[in-house]
């Protein structure tokens, strides 16, 4: 099948950026999710929260202006824009797993049709498991779009009937976007939102997982 | 009543074998080393250290580690590109794991600073880290029964403090020193300056006198 027409992971970025109601307070998980605030529009109004205790968060500084009390959750250096405020890390989880935050972005392993999300631990035997604020985002955050590709590097589908590797959360993507497609995952079951470089039959033939059209 | 010590060391001095010690700090932001520095000096052993990551590079917490002085470490995210000394430990079987997802985490402390005696969260529920603990339906959610995390000594980092033990911390260091400060028997804080009472803003004090036993200027 040809890849033409596919997402780069920066066009997937400017996709989620896009999607991301104007207004939102919303928390980026540390790796490709965090390349989405590159994309959001001044305009947009969007406030980012960052789980160690912070909203309002801006951009990388210029070289010679970190700051080391002042990181991101990937423990990076950001800035503090006009409105910012700081809290401790109690408050902070209180803004995720009480319903606080409007939309949190994801990288996954996995994501199943019924919304359950693997994203923080191969089940390798010899990997070391990190969590991270990850379960309490996961199930907190009134929307979760999750960005992954939706292949494996060994070709398997990572949007699957049933989670192999272990849970981070049931049931709680409302959202995946890949470089190939974008997927509503709905009580009704999974809506192909839209496609890129493919089509609706494709991806039927491709993924185990029943789809609908949009 | 507060006191503040001439020194780290001093401040550190009554930490016991088989602590359970609170470190604040998320990565570096926070973390304070020259307490930690002063507890490797100190000589204390077979502690279990709650805090959020399991050290970065070869200072602070990784220091304590390398040291082989901890038993157990209770954080949530121990795995990171600097964090060679914990992988190095946990893959010889040297020390013992307890991952926490970080809102637990942090709430288990409040529950522990603020008399509850355990509490339930949807969070980690239908996941390995929920496995053999109580569960219950609320509002048709499953929801995981967490007990409190209770240290015998907390060591936090804080911007400044007064002479009467009120804090004030600086941008994203806060982090876990608060709940960490309302969770131990003894709590000690290291901070850049150490000023006069009526110096700090009571309007700004984040983390109150009250919780405060041990201050040191470094």
């Amino acid at each position: 099948m040809s890849t033409q027409g596919t997402l780069g992971k920066d066009e997937m970025a400017a996709l989620v950026a896009r999607d991301i109601p104007a207004g939102s307070f919303v928390n980026l998980g540390i790796g490709q999710p965090t390349s989405v605030a590159d994309h959001l529009g001044a305009d947009q109004g969007v406030v980012l929260h960052t789980e160690n205790g912070m909203l309002g968060m801006g951009p990388r500084p210029a070289a010679g202006e970190e700051d080391p009390e002042l990181t991101n959750a990937g423990k990076q250096p950001v800035t503090e824009l006009p409105g910012a405020s700081y809290f401790d890390s109690a408050a902070s989880f209180a803004m995720m797993r009480g319903g606080h935050l409007d939309v949190c972005v994801l990288g996954a392993f996995q994501v199943s049709a019924g919304g359950d999300l693997a994203n923080w631990h191969t089940g390798a035997p010899d990997a070391i498991p990190a969590v991270g604020g990850a379960m309490d985002l996961a199930l907190g955050a009134r929307s979760v779009f999750v960005m992954m590709t939706l292949f494996a590097k060994d070709g398997a589908p990572k949007l699957v009937p049933s989670c192999t590797y272990p849970l981070t959360g049931v049931g709680c993507v409302d959202r995946v976007y890949t470089e190939l497609a974008v997927f509503d995952l709905r009580p009704e079951g999974v809506v192909v939102r839209e496609t890129f470089g493919t089509t609706y039959d494709e991806l039927a033939a491709r993924l185990e997982v029943p789809l609908l059209r949009p | 009543m507060t006191t503040i010590c001439a020194d780290p060391d001093e401040a550190v001095a009554d930490v016991r074998d088989g602590s359970t010690v609170l470190v604040g700090g998320f990565g570096m932001a926070g973390m304070p080393v020259q307490l930690i520095d002063a507890l490797i000096r100190q000589g204390a052993t077979d502690l279990t250290v709650v805090s959020n990551n399991a050290g970065n590079g070869d200072t602070g917490l990784a220091a304590l580690l390398a040291q082989g002085r901890v038993r157990k470490v209770v954080c949530s995210f121990p795995r990171q590109v600097d964090s060679w000394v914990f992988d190095g430990l946990y893959r010889e079987g040297r020390v013992e794991l307890e991952l926490v997802p970080q809102g637990n985490l942090a709430e288990r402390m409040r529950a522990a600073g603020a008399g509850i005696g355990a509490f339930f969260t949807p969070t980690g529920a239908g996941t390995p880290l929920a496995e053999g603990k109580e569960t219950r339906e609320i509002d048709g959610r499953t929801h995981v029964l967490e007990h409190p995390i209770r240290g015998d000594v907390a060591l936090i980092g804080a911007h400044r403090a007064d002479r009467a033990g009120n804090l004030v911390y600086r941008r994203t260091a806060r982090n876990f020193g608060p709940v960490m400060a309302t969770a131990a028997a003894s709590v000690v804080v290291q901070v850049s300056e150490v000023v006069e009472i009526g110096d700090l803003d009571p309007e700004a004090v984040v983390t109150p006198s009250v919780f405060v036993d041990k201050v040191v200027a470094v």
